[in-house]
């Protein structure tokens, strides 16, 4: 920066446009529509940010299975191939944590989405490499938790 | 050109395009960070029932603002850090408008009591709902998806949290008055005299000076991964992990790479297996425990081989504990570390 007003000018710019920070270390949002609809939602708000679903995890079947109640639940996995392939080659540490996933359970008429932050993982993960990758999967993972509770 | 920018940043701020700027939105707020604890409209889940009646009549803003603040460890409630002043107060206010009277005052001035005499009248009224040593009740609130006994788990009164956000005098109150609509009943009602319930406060005040309790307390852990170095090739390490994982009561279910479903079967590295195993009752357990810890599940246990030489992973259960902020996981945490470090220890040696 030249002089102090120009500097001024634009922290005041990146003030105005920077989004809210994220809560804790869990991400959670309650999504006012039945169980199904919000699944359907969600899927979309993933697939939307160029991601794939991988898998679905039935948790509530195998419950049931064994005669334990519980309401529908599942675990949604999801990833970009070239970026698991390269956070992993440099970090194999991660791979406990991937593929990202996103917990959603009925609650009555109601849904709950459950997360965790990525950027918690930098604690663990110091490398400055992977900085940008947690930065952008935490924008994406609360972009993606916002679609689904304001589209209901 | 500077006069063109402070004129597009003005314009900016006129039409409301400035988050950071703007008055915060409470309703908001709350929809993202408590509605999925607390229920959209206060009516609660996880968390407390903020709406009823007899909790907005009880409690004063500065209650609620520390507590958002400062949270309860160990209890589920995490502490919102990073929300600023502004934000807290919109919360607030928004969560002050389902409330039909004016919200509580308290003094802030300490209540005289006599501890002893507290800690006798605490064992006989108390503790059976808030724990022996004020530990709280069991569980982590009401879920409509799992059964539950009561419509609000009793608070941990001995917890660095609920300290800070309760003056004395809203400890006193609630003793006095109880909380219609949850189990906690006026101890006035019950016989107690104002002079018992002064002693009954002084006593819970003096928890500050005790050592945290088990359920304040969350598990730490040195790694967030557990590793050992293979000496058996891989597809010899991925059988001697199944192997391990039914020897320690658990059964596996699939076997995939890590890419699989993200790319062709013929791209994915077969070099990075992932081994998926699960115990049901054990399942059951954590769920009824916490409804949040599907996010971990089923178990996973990693086995991968880099230039030649062959590890096996896995996420560190004990980092589950701070992650939900409840330690009523800890045990689990526990002794999930336990098991795993056994099924990767056995398919390893």
């Amino acid at each position: 920066m030249k002089n102090p007003l120009q500097w001024m000018a634009t922290a005041c710019l990146t003030l105005l446009l920077c989004a809210p920070v994220a809560a804790g270390d869990l991400m959670m949002a309650r999504v006012n529509r039945m169980f199904p609809e919000a699944m359907t939602l969600l899927q979309s708000a993933i697939s939307s940010r160029g991601y794939t679903v991988t898998r679905l995890q039935q948790v509530n079947e195998n419950l049931q299975r064994r005669e334990f109640k519980s309401d529908m639940y599942r675990v949604v996995y999801f990833g970009k191939y070239e970026e698991v392939r390269q956070a992993t080659a440099r970090n194999p540490g991660l791979i406990p944590f991937l593929p990202l996933n996103i917990t959603i359970f009925a609650e009555g008429d109601q849904a709950i989405l459950v997360t965790s932050h990525p950027q918690m993982l930098r604690e663990f993960f110091p490398d400055p490499e992977l900085k940008p990758l947690f930065e952008r999967w935490e924008k994406d993972m609360l972009e993606i938790m916002d679609e689904v509770r304001e589209a209901a | 050109m500077l006069t063109r920018l402070l004129l597009v940043i003005a314009l900016l701020a006129g039409f409301g395009l400035s988050p950071a700027l703007a008055a915060p939105d409470g309703a908001k707020l709350y929809g993202r960070n408590c509605a999925a604890c607390h229920g959209e409209n206060g009516t609660g889940g996880i968390g407390v029932p903020l709406a009823l009646p007899a909790f907005q009549a009880g409690v004063s803003d500065d209650y609620l603002r520390k507590t958002i603040r400062h949270g309860r460890p160990g209890r589920v409630m995490p502490a919102f850090s990073q929300l600023d002043q502004a934000e807290i107060e919109a919360i607030v206010r928004h969560v002050r408008t389902w409330n039909k009277g004016a919200p509580a005052t308290y003094s802030a001035r300490p209540v005289k009591g006599d501890p002893v005499h507290g800690k006798k009248l605490f064992a006989q009224y108390c503790a059976d709902c808030h724990g022996a040593n004020g530990e709280g009740g069991k569980g982590t609130g009401v879920t409509f998806s799992r059964p539950r006994d009561l419509p609000i788990m009793a608070p941990a009164l001995h917890n660095p949290g609920f300290l800070v956000a309760a003056s004395d005098a809203m400890i006193k109150a609630t003793l006095m008055r109880g909380r219609e609509g949850t189990p906690m009943v006026s101890f006035l009602k019950q016989g107690l005299k104002e002079k018992d319930i002064d002693d009954i406060v002084s006593y819970v005040r003096a928890f500050e000076k005790q050592p945290l309790p088990g359920s304040a307390q969350l598990l730490k852990v040195e790694s967030p991964v557990i590793v050992r170095d293979s000496d058996y090739d891989l597809q010899t390490t991925v059988e001697n992990v199944k192997r391990a994982v039914s020897n320690n009561n658990f059964f596996y279910g699939r076997v995939q790479t890590l890419e699989y479903g993200l790319t062709d079967p013929a791209n994915e590295n077969p070099k990075q297996v992932i081994v998926y195993f699960c115990n049901i009752s054990m399942l059951n357990q954590a769920l009824a425990i916490d409804p949040r810890v599907g996010m971990f599940l089923p178990c996973r246990v990693t086995i991968l081989e880099t230039n030649g030489k062959v590890q096996v992973m896995s996420v560190n259960p004990g980092v589950l504990s701070r992650l939900f902020n409840n330690s009523e996981l800890n045990r689990l945490c526990d002794e999930m570390s336990k098991s795993y470090t056994a099924i990767i220890e056995e398919a390893t040696l």
